[in-house]
Order: structure tokens, then C-alpha cells, then sequence
């Protein structure tokens, strides 16, 4: 076991990647000499040269238009878009071409491209820097969409998407960056498409991923000091969703929340909310509720806190769910 | 933009002429009326058997091309992209290539993929409906047709980094790349992109734009002002500029292109000025946009007349053997429209494979259920 932050999970993943694997490579904006704005990528090039640590161009189309490319010829990339908020310019890039080439050529390319995004809010950012894109792409058949949500996720995760043959959307919490957790290196991480159970409990399900994980196991403590004993799940894997785990806790608790940054309209509560209701209709002893951002752009950053759920709006979601 | 503007008066707007003709700078080997010229940087010399390939070559492209019109006009194909006019930049490209090199191609690029020698049926398929246009892109050196305008320029650019990467560049023999795309393409971001790439990589491809003169409805006016082969300069990237309806100037500068791609010298992008004589596809209608006087312009310098009257004239074939090219292209339209006509429709669960490397649970339920549903509907066990 060590103790890291995410940053250096992260780090450390890419590294054994990169050890493990000799087609595999790093590009993005800043990668490179810089080691990436959040430092992800720290020493790589020093260690694995130019040639495998690219400082591209500043086009994130480009960026994983060119990964494609790479891939066919054999690579398996592992792109950095800088923030949440520039991966759109890469949209065709991601939607129509990344997701969708395998398929089209009837399985004959595979794509192993790995897009890490810094995503998420609470680092008192400028516009653009603190969104949460991640319904855009788990909608997109042919993309596989993960979240972390602690070091040892970070370190096993970025591991194991590189290690797929499917083309991952690797979002990774920037305020959760420089937060540290143990780290088994040796023993390997549970499956990244598997969902996780943060904390058992029987009163109420909390679902979230990424930042939101830590919000639901701290409204998990505080609801404990008031005699409530939530269930806490990562979904780890947003596209595709682990299902069985939480039909299992739902059944078992009747009542679900789900926490996440993004907007909850069409977001990926309202698809767990969707399937939970169809699945576990005769458990549930209330609605299905979320607890997400508003329907409105990020706001400025003196608002975030405002805008992003916390633990008062998780408890009091509790709440309305045991007024049922 | 409603009115009809003249070809020659656009030409002298934003290409200046030599004295002496009325053709654009660009390199000519073969003129329209079938006369072999001069050029200083360029030259080619082909043995007989090379030159009449190259008249089959635009012969078969250009009846098979037809057969693809009239397939759609029967119902058999859901669309289709002609590239009528378009023949000689597509087989003095494409005969230029060698067997190592890799090819990016747009959607219309029939007549490449005839010169590759790779089975032409999966373009009919993909407009038929049947499938999605996927082949073995490894094996053929060939990749899928890309529909989004100017995709296929980015993923052509990574390749081709890939390639210098394996350091499969740098002598004579080595690899190259070429992306085809048209004049409508060098408006998009992922075009440019790919050309910044291509440049601060030095990576070994050639973009070879076919500017047929018009992006659906929208002429070259709308899309540049500069053209092609002079703003590939400001990406560091030479420009040449060719005669797209001239099978040996194609042939001659796609050559030279790929050469100095392979020899590890970098990237340059070729622009073949020639003329789409269809409409954009079989769903447009042309009459919109430009008159019979424009297409009268350009038939009287079509790609195959003037080959034809060069290689008659230089003894290089008779009637003898147009008449005998003429009777294989006849066998090659029935022999494809016959395994057209025979593309069945997939299953239904066919939609279902390949999304992944392996199937997701959420996808294999939605298979079973979209097959049982299909079936009972078959069977009318669910007819109410």
C-alpha cells in the first residue's frame, strides 16, 4: 500500500502503461515538456522520449482525429483534452468517427484510444473549465465512458482502459486531483465496468461517480450521526452501466438518489432514474430522485457552490425520498 | 447567388492565364485536343502496355461509375455519388501509387479503388444499404469512404505520423500516404488541421484535392480565395497545381508527390483542377446551380476524348483495341450489376455485432429482444 494523490495515481498508471506496452503514447496539449496544467502526465517525456509523449498542436479535433489515424496504423493512443469544456471542437472526431469506425468497418479496426478529461466543478475556475460532458458521449454507442473517483481507481482505471480494445472516455474529477488514498499497486483494481459499493447501508441508495462520490459518502456520515444508514455506489462505468449491483441495493433499500455535477436534464440520472423505475418498480418506496446541477450554464464561479450538489442537498433529497 | 456565372470569366478571376491558351497555370502534359506538352518540372514516360492500362483504366471507372446512376435510378441503390468528369484525376492518382502506400479516400473515389484492384462491391453495398462500407482496410491499403467531409484528412495525418514513427520513410522504397478530399473539404477545420499536423510533423502524405469545381451547389467562390495548392504554402506545405482531367500530368505530379512523401521529405498537397460532370449525387439537381453552356466548357475537354486521340495519334492503339475495351467494360458493368442485384439485407441482429470489442449485456438483452420481436412479426404470433 502507498499513499498517493490521484494526480500521481494517474501518473503512475500511465507510466506502467507506457512501461507494459510499446505502442502505446501520450498526446495532447502540454503533455509534454510542461507534463500536462494538472501535471498528470510529470516526467513521462523525460523518461519515454518525444516520439511517445507528443506535444501536439492546439486542435482538439486534431488531436483525436490523428489518434485515429495512429491507431490503425497500430498505436493505441492516449489523448489529454485540457479541460471538459474544450472537447468540443473534437465532437465529430469522438461521436462519428472514434465511436463509430469499429463498427462501420464490421469489427475489422478496433480502436484503442483512451480521451482522459479533466471534468467537473469546485476549483473556483473561469468559464469552460469546470463542466461535466459526460452524458454527450455515454449517449454515443461505441464509446465506453468511465469516471474515477480516488487514487487507487485512478491508478487501476487509466490502466485498464488503456489495456482494452474499445475506444474510453476517461473522466477524471479535477477537484478530487490532489486528494490522497491508499494504493495497492500490486494486486490489481476491481474491473473498471464494474459498479462499486462505497458503503453498505439499508435506508436509502446514494448513486454517484467521479466528484460526487465523496459528497454521498460524507452525507453517508452525517446521515449516520442522525441514525440513517445510507448505501453509497460508485458507478465507476457510465456507459456501459454495471446494473445488477444497483437493482440488487434498491431492492433491498426501496429508495434511490442520484448525485452528479452534470445537469440532470437527459443526464445520466434520468437513465438510471429510467431503468431503476422499470426494474425495481414493486421495491421502491418513493420516486427515484436526483440531485445534479441546474439546467443552466455553469455559472461564474462564485456561484459553484450553489450550483454543485453538497451534503444539505444530498440529506434533505433523503429526506423527501423517507416522506414517501 | 442565384445567377449563373460563366466558367471562363470565374477562371480569369482568380487563376491568371498564359497569353497563349485558354487553360489555368497549372501542369498540362496532354492538352484537350490531344496534344503531348511540355512541362520543365514534369514528365512521364510510360511503356505501351502502362499507356493503354491507363485508357482501360478510365474507360472501366467511367462505365462502372454509370452503371451506379443507373442503378440508383432503378431502386437498387439508395444514392450515388458520380464521379463523371472526374476520371482522370482518380486513375493518374491512383496508378501512381505504389503497393505500399496507403489511401484515405472521400466517398467518390471509385475510380481509385478500381486502380488499388480491390473488389468494387463494397461501394455498392454501402449505397445499396446492405452494410456500412466496411472491407479489410489493412490488407487493401485502402480505408473505408468517409462521409463526414474532411474526416478522413486527420485520420490520414495520424497514420501518417505513424508510418515515420515505424520509420518506414526515408529512402526510395518507402511508405507514403495520400488523402483524397474535394475543394468543399478545404473549408473545414479537420482539413486544415490535418494540413498543420501534416506540417510540423513532416509526416509523408499527400493531400490530393479533386476540385471539381463545386461543393453541392456551392462553387470554388464560396470556399477560397486563395485556392487549394496556393494556401497549402502557408501550412509550409507545397502546393502544386495540375490538370485534372489530364491522366499523365496526374500521374506525373501524384508521382512525384508520393516520392518525395516516401523519401522522407514531407508532406505537399496536389490540386486536380477538373469538373464534376453529374450532379453531387443522384438526390441533387444540378439545373439549380449551373447551365448547359458550363457543362459544354468542360465536355469539349474530357479526360477521355483527348487520351484517346493522343494515343491513336501516337500509334500507341487502334480502334482495334478501344473497341475491345469497350466490349470488357461492357463485362465488368454486368458482371457487378449482377452481384449488386444479389446484395442481400442483413439480419436483423447484424446491427447489434461489432459495436464493441466484446458485447455489452445492455446490448446482447436489446439483440434478443429485437430478434424475438422481428421473428413474431415474421410468424404472426403478434399480430393483434
Amino acid at each position: 500500500m502507498t499513499t498517493m494523490s490521484m494526480i500521481k495515481g494517474l501518473n503512475e498508471g500511465l507510466r506502467r502503461v507506457l512501461e507494459d506496452q510499446p505502442k502505446s503514447l501520450v498526446m495532447g496539449e502540454d503533455v509534454g515538456r510542461l507534463g500536462g496544467v494538472f501535471r498528470v502526465t510529470d516526467g513521462l517525456q523525460k523518461d519515454f522520449g518525444a516520439d511517445r509523449i507528443i506535444d501536439t498542436p492546439l486542435a482538439e479535433s486534431g488531436i483525436i482525429g490523428t489518434a485515429i489515424g495512429l491507431a490503425m496504423r497500430g498505436y493505441r493512443p492516449i489523448c489529454e483534452i485540457q479541460f471538459d469544456g474544450f472537447v468540443y471542437p473534437a465532437f465529430d472526431q469522438l461521436v462519428s468517427q472514434l465511436a463509430k469506425i469499429p463498427n462501420r468497418s464490421g469489427g475489422r479496426i478496433r480502436l484503442p484510444v483512451v480521451v482522459r478529461i479533466p471534468f467537473g466543478g469546485g476549483i473556483g475556475a473561469i468559464e469552460h473549465h469546470s463542466e461535466s460532458p459526460e452524458a454527450y458521449f455515454a449517449h454515443t454507442a461505441g464509446l465506453k465512458v468511465v469516471a474515477c473517483s480516488n487514487p487507487a481507481d485512478a491508478y487501476w482505471m487509466i490502466q485498464q482502459a488503456a489495456a482494452g480494445e474499445d475506444p474510453v472516455i476517461f473522466f477524471e474529477p479535477k477537484r478530487r486531483y490532489h486528494s490522497k488514498g491508499e494504493v495497492d499497486t500490486e494486486n490489481a483494481g476491481l474491473d473498471m465496468y464494474r459498479a462499486r459499493t462505497v458503503r453498505e447501508g439499508r435506508t436509502a441508495t446514494l448513486i454517484a461517480y467521479g466528484p460526487t462520490v465523496d459528497v454521498a459518502e460524507n452525507a453517508a456520515k452525517a446521515a449516520a450521526e442522525e441514525g440513517m444508514d445510507l448505501e453509497v455506489i460508485d458507478l465507476r462505468s457510465l456507459s456501459p452501466i454495471d446494473w445488477e449491483p444497483l437493482f440488487a441495493s434498491v431492492r433491498k433499500t426501496g429508495r434511490a438518489v442520484i448525485v452528479h455535477e452534470a445537469p440532470g436534464n437527459v443526464g445520466i440520472g434520468a437513465e438510471v432514474a429510467a431503468r431503476l423505475t422499470e426494474e425495481c418498480f414493486y421495491s421502491l418506496e418513493a420516486p427515484v430522485l436526483r440531485v445534479t446541477g441546474y439546467d443552466v450554464p455553469y455559472p461564474a464561479s462564485r456561484l459553484e457552490d450553489d450550483y454543485l450538489p453538497n451534503l444539505d442537498r444530498v440529506l434533505d433529497a433523503v429526506d423527501r425520498s423517507l416522506e414517501h | 447567388m442565384g445567377d449563373t456565372q460563366r466558367p471562363a470569366k470565374k477562371t480569369a478571376k482568380s487563376r491568371p492565364k498564359p497569353a497563349s491558351t485558354n487553360e489555368p497555370q497549372f501542369v498540362q502534359l496532354l492538352s484537350p485536343e490531344g496534344r503531348r506538352v511540355k512541362h520543365p518540372d514534369y514528365d512521364l514516360d510510360l511503356t505501351q502496355d502502362e499507356y493503354r492500362g491507363l485508357y482501360r483504366d478510365l474507360v472501366i471507372t467511367r462505365e462502372l461509375d454509370a452503371q451506379g446512376t443507373a442503378l440508383q435510378r432503378q431502386g437498387q441503390l439508395g444514392l450515388w455519388p458520380s464521379l463523371l468528369g472526374q476520371e482522370a484525376a482518380q486513375v493518374g492518382s491512383g496508378r501512381a501509387l505504389r503497393a505500399q502506400d496507403t489511401v484515405f479516400p472521400a466517398y467518390r473515389e471509385l475510380g481509385v479503388q478500381w486502380c488499388r484492384g480491390i473488389d468494387l462491391i463494397s461501394a455498392f453495398a454501402l449505397f445499396r444499404g446492405t452494410d456500412l462500407g466496411g472491407r479489410d482496410t489493412v490488407a487493401d491499403r485502402f480505408n473505408m469512404y468517409a462521409i463526414v467531409i474532411a474526416s478522413q484528412t486527420l485520420h490520414a495525418a495520424g497514420y501518417a505520423m505513424g508510418v515515420a514513427m515505424d520509420g518506414a520513410v526515408g529512402t526510395e522504397d518507402g511508405e507514403a500516404v495520400i488523402v483524397y478530399h474535394g475543394d468543399g473539404a478545404t473549408s473545414e477545420g479537420d482539413f486544415n488541421e490535418a494540413l498543420v499536423w501534416a506540417g510540423v510533423f513532416n509526416s509523408p502524405l499527400v493531400f490530393f484535392c479533386q476540385n471539381n469545381q463545386y461543393a453541392i451547389s456551392e462553387s470554388n467562390a464560396r470556399q477560397f480565395v486563395l485556392p487549394p495548392h496556393r494556401r497549402a504554402e502557408g501550412f509550409g506545405v507545397p502546393g502544386i497545381f495540375v490538370d485534372g482531367n489530364d491522366v499523365l500530368a496526374t500521374y506525373a505530379v501524384t508521382r512525384a508527390a508520393l516520392d518525395r512523401a516516401r523519401r522522407g521529405e514531407g508532406p505537399s498537397l496536389v490540386e486536380a483542377y477538373t469538373y464534376r460532370m453529374q450532379p453531387h449525387t443522384t438526390s441533387d439537381d444540378a439545373t439549380r446551380y449551373r447551365d448547359e453552356a458550363e457543362l459544354d466548357f468542360w465536355r469539349a475537354k474530357d479526360p477521355i476524348v483527348r487520351y484517346r486521340k493522343w494515343l491513336a495519334a501516337e500509334g500507341l492503339a487502334d480502334e482495334a483495341y478501344f473497341a475491345q475495351i469497350d466490349t470488357e467494360a461492357g463485362e465488368q458493368v454486368r458482371a457487378l450489376r449482377a452481384r449488386v442485384m444479389a446484395l442481400t439485407d442483413p439480419e436483423v441482429s447484424e446491427m447489434f455485432d461489432n459495436v464493441y470489442a466484446e458485447m455489452p449485456a445492455s446490448i446482447a438483452a436489446q439483440r434478443a429482444d429485437a430478434v424475438d420481436f422481428a421473428a413474431s412479426l415474421e410468424d404472426g404470433s403478434d399480430l393483434r
